[in-house]
């Protein structure tokens, strides 16, 4: 990523392509959002993470909290539609689908994370 | 030699685990978030075919901070024995500060240590979700929202596994329970409306428990 300097009075954004996760592996990908997040950075993927890979930032998030210093993460994405085009080869080799725009920040600068049908909408306040 | 010996009993063992297969009880993880009502389940599940209880229950959230199991609870369904190893885990969260502990008057020392073992406890419970359990028991609060992203996350994590999965709208007895918005939430499961404090609708939830897991 990008080195860019957190000034006291942000918050920065990382916006994470499809491809540029497609290329990481499950604890590569975690990595990359923790790291984010405990920046203080607001995390968007565009293409979500697997269900299995989902169970693993959860575990991940709680071995790294630590009193004052990092209470978790919050989350919200939207399912990948039912219909998406999962391709032959991703159902023979039994890969699991994704989920599509995924938001993750730091539990303690959410304020409020809030999603309907169509909109997910965060109160983020500055570090 | 010993260590020869313990690999020979062990590959024995494995040998008539898969012979008995059919007859090993299933290993039921009871998950959902916290302070929606596991241990209290898991308690009177336990003390109706066992006698006795699993765990403590508590309205502090992460009261249950280390898995625990009850195993070989023979649950009796029209003359059939069905057995299940019930394991309680600690509620999933994906944020624990030990702030929120304060509240509920307790020492800063003692909410850290509380924090730091919940967030363990959590761990754990989603490593054995990935690993160790055959069916799954997903306990919510029906007086409260279901559309969480924790509970979408955890039921899609099941799905992917193709674990067998009930969901037990809890909490019944309160004013507020809404078993149809919970039924709504996860169209593509059963959901099995209950008061486990207070003990209601527990013949349905018994022979849900002996026709999915038996
Ligand atoms: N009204 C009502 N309260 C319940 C019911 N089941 C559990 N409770 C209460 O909800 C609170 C939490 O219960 P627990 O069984 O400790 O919840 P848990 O899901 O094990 O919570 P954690 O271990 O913290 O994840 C306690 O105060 C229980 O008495 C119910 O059916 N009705
Ligand atoms: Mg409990």
């Amino acid at each position: 990523m990008p080195e860019t300097t957190n000034s006291d009075n942000g918050v920065q954004i990382d916006l994470i392509s499809g491809s540029r996760m497609a290329g990481l592996r499950s604890m590569e990908k975690i990595r990359l959002i923790l790291d984010g997040v405990r920046e203080g950075n607001i995390v968007i993927l565009e293409e979500g993470l697997s269900p299995d890979e989902e169970s693993k930032l959860i575990e991940v998030t709680m071995t790294e909290i630590s009193p004052d210093d990092f209470s978790g993460i919050e989350i919200e994405s939207y399912p990948r539609a039912e219909t998406a085009d999962q391709s032959f080869l991703d159902k023979l080799m039994g890969r699991e689908s994704t989920k599509k725009l995924t938001v993750i920040g730091p539990a303690n600068q959410i304020e409020t994370l809030h999603k309907d049908e169509q909109l997910i909408s965060a109160l983020v306040s500055r570090k | 030699m010993m260590g020869l010996l313990t690999n020979l009993r062990d590959s024995i063992s494995r040998v008539t685990d898969r012979l008995f297969a059919s007859e090993e009880p299933k290993r039921i993880g009871i998950y959902g978030p916290p302070n929606a009502g596991k241990t209290t389940l898991a308690n009177r599940i336990a003390r109706d075919w066992t006698g006795d209880a699993i765990g403590p229950e508590s309205h502090v959230p992460h009261e249950t901070r280390r898995a625990r199991r009850k195993e070989d609870v023979s649950i009796e369904r029209n003359g059939k024995s069905v057995s299940i190893d019930i394991v309680d885990t600690p509620g999933v969260t994906t944020k624990v500060d030990y702030k929120e502990f304060l509240d509920h008057d307790m020492e800063k020392d003692d909410a850290i240590r509380r924090s730091r073992e919940a967030t363990e406890g959590v761990a754990e419970a989603m490593h054995w979700l990935r690993e160790d359990v055959d069916g799954v028991i997903y306990v919510l609060d029906s007086s409260t929202d279901p559309f969480t992203q924790v509970n979408t996350m955890l039921i899609g994590i099941i799905e992917s596994r193709e674990l067998p999965v009930l969901i037990f709208a809890n909490k019944t007895d309160l004013e507020d329970s809404d078993v149809q918005r919970v039924a709504d939430a996860f169209p593509d499961h059963e959901t099995v409306p209950l008061s486990a404090l207070e003990g209601n609708n527990m013949d349905e939830v018994y022979d849900k428990i002996a026709e999915y897991f038996g």
